[in-house]
């Protein structure tokens, strides 16, 4: 998947604003990044500073005003909302900070919601899902449903849904800005493995220090601007 | 996906629990309007395209001489003529409502083939002189059989009036009413003779079968102006035209009711659709949640359309199992044979099961593009 030199995401030249009525907010002002295959990337940075924009410019939720993002070779910018969305489904996993699972479906259900988009058998879902869940350490866990589970078990339990179809790269928006200080631990730990090794190449936003200290690489932004 | 269509239609059970009952009673509503409306309508649809009725042109309330008859049966394009007289009377109490006519033996079961006798009834029922027909509601009713007398107090015209069953009809159809109660126009005719002369010699109404449907309007017009400037002129028209006639004097209530069976259905549209953009607002983060990974508009639109039809669905169900009962119940509430045709018709579920889909479709329709139209951010965003 990765480009030239080992690069699997190229952010080049990007801008972003967004509008307040007519008021226009710059986030992102000319940002270039280049993350090689295999990183654990950390971007942080104060509030309003552009760093879960960057993110969710590189998972290709949000389009950049100006600028490319290739990831994986593709420049997703110029992808049709479809197409991005079947991109998505291949190629990104998505931990957020408020670990955003369906609170009608058991765990094993939500870690198989991306599966429903892939054409494997009842019998290979099955197995992704216990192999995920296992991964987290939460085979015992699986029918319980969101609700009755801890924040840092609900948290695993996203971070199992998004490594399930074994995407390209995994993004992650303050995975532990939920979580008491040992859930944090172990949930850092937990990408830590996935990208030690499964080889996962990950970007983190965090305002956490001591969970960007997992990270290979640490970049700042400040108004917007790479530091 | 439809798992998760089921788990989102239960996810609030008091709520949906509501909203399908709400629909049900929807459903039960509309049917029972559409009943009531059909039932008035039921003559109308029965009547016969080669049938004139030919009555009094000042009012229907007014006799004709029964010497018409034959002059009727001579007009180019008439086959059979046949009469019926209005009787009323009480028969136990003012609340036992059914239709007493006197009418011609000889050719009432002729022009009327609908109504459905044994040759051997007919023949018993043409043999003697107070002999009556009675339909088969009313065997139910009061259990009527062969041989059994039945006495019935006159108003219209007054005295003790005597019959004895010689025959019971079925309707060839359901529209067609069960519980007409029919004596030979010559006993009335013969007590009349001895007890009031002058009302003597008249029948109500004649029922004219023409050769040729399409000859109606032409035969009705020359049967008119053969009794025109006469002491007692008529008026000839179809029988359909003479059901309407009837049905005018309540066509705004019926139209009321028309009217209301679909507002219902309009109310209830807003009642799901409530409930279905208060369920998409309260998941404006799990639909972004769902694209992020990569779930597409068709699919949420599957989803969000999905519970809207089913929770639509079960209440159209639920509403239509309800119906028979209700409509039994209902005609049960009436004075009896105030409804003397009360059957729901296939187009009536129809309907109501297409309202139900279309009450889910239409519910759907913001939500789904409110979800759609949403970015994943702000969705991400949402506080609910």
């Amino acid at each position: 998947m990765a480009g030239t030199n080992g690069t699997i995401i190229s952010v080049n030249k990007v801008r972003k604003s967004y509008y307040r009525d007519t008021i226009e907010i710059p986030v992102l002002n000319n940002i270039s990044i280049n993350v090689p295959e295999g990183e654990f990337l950390a971007l942080m940075g104060p509030s309003g500073s552009g760093k879960t924009t960057l993110l969710n410019l590189i998972a290709g939720i949000d389009r950049p005003d100006e600028g490319e993002v290739v990831v994986g070779g593709v420049n997703i910018a110029a992808l049709s909302e479809s197409e991005l969305s079947k991109w998505r489904a291949r190629h990104v996993g998505f931990v957020f900070q408020f670990y955003n699972l369906l609170p009608v479906l058991t765990a094993y259900e939500n870690v198989e919601l991306p599966l429903l988009l892939t054409n494997l058998s009842k019998k290979e879902k099955h197995e992704h899902v216990e192999f995920a869940l296992k991964l987290v350490g939460l085979s015992d866990r699986m029918y319980n449903k969101p609700g009755q589970l801890s924040g840092g078990q609900e948290q695993r339990v996203a971070i199992a849904r998004a490594v399930v179809t074994d995407p390209t790269i995994l993004v992650a928006d303050e995975p532990t800005g939920d979580l008491d200080k040992v859930s944090a631990a172990e949930i850092m730990e937990l990408l830590d493995r996935l990208n030690k090794e499964y080889k996962k190449t990950i970007v983190m936003v965090t305002h956490d220090p001591r969970a960007a200290e997992k990270a290979h690489t640490v970049r700042h932004l400040e108004k917007g601007e790479l530091t | 996906m439809f798992r998760i269509v089921i788990k989102n239609a239960l996810r609030h059970v008091l709520r949906s629990s509501l909203t399908i009952l709400g629909i049900a009673i929807a459903v039960i509503a509309f049917c029972l309007l559409r009943t009531v409306v059909t039932v008035w309508y039921s003559g109308i649809e029965v009547s016969a395209a080669n049938r004139l009725i030919t009555r009094q042109a000042v009012s229907f309330i007014f006799p004709l001489p029964y010497a018409y008859r034959d002059q009727i049966g001579r007009v180019d394009g008439v086959e059979q003529v046949s009469f019926a007289n209005w009787f009323g009377g009480t028969y136990i109490d003012k609340k036992q409502f059914f239709a007493r006519l006197a009418v011609d033996h000889e050719t009432f079961f002729d022009v009327y083939p609908e109504f459905l006798i044994s040759p051997e009834e007919l023949q018993a029922f043409k043999r003697e002189r107070n002999a009556c027909v009675v339909g088969e509601d009313l065997v139910k009713r009061y259990g009527f059989k062969i041989g059994d007398i039945i006495q019935i107090e006159g108003d219209i015209f007054p005295g003790q009036w005597q019959f004895v069953v010689r025959g019971v009809y079925k309707p060839r159809e359901p529209a067609i009413d069960p519980s007409n109660f029919l004596f030979r126009w010559d006993y009335l005719d013969e007590r009349l003779r001895q007890d009031s002369p002058t009302r003597a010699g008249y029948v109500g109404w004649y029922i004219v079968k023409t050769k040729d449907a399409a000859a109606t309007a032409q035969v009705s017009q020359n049967i008119d102006n053969l009794f025109a400037n006469s002491r007692a002129e008529t008026k000839t028209e179809t029988e359909r035209q003479f059901q309407q006639g009837f049905i005018a004097a309540f066509s705004a209530v019926i139209d009321a009711m028309n009217f209301i069976s679909f507002v219902i259905i309009g109310i209830i549209m807003l009642v799901l659709g409530n409930t279905m953009i208060m369920s998409s607002r309260e998941r404006t983060r799990e639909y972004a949640v769902l694209k992020t990974i990569g779930f597409s508009g068709r699919q949420l639109l599957i989803m969000i359309a999905g519970e809207s039809l089913l929770i639509a669905a079960l209440g159209g169900l639920l509403g239509l199992l309800a119906t028979f009962p209700s409509i039994t119940f209902f005609q049960a509430l009436m004075p009896k044979g105030f409804f003397p045709v009360f059957f729901i018709e296939p187009i009536t579920i129809v309907l109501a099961v297409t309202a139900a889909i279309l009450v889910g479709v239409v519910a759907a329709i913001f939500p789904v593009h409110r979800t759609l139209r949403t970015k994943i951010v702000e969705g991400l965003r949402f506080i609910g």
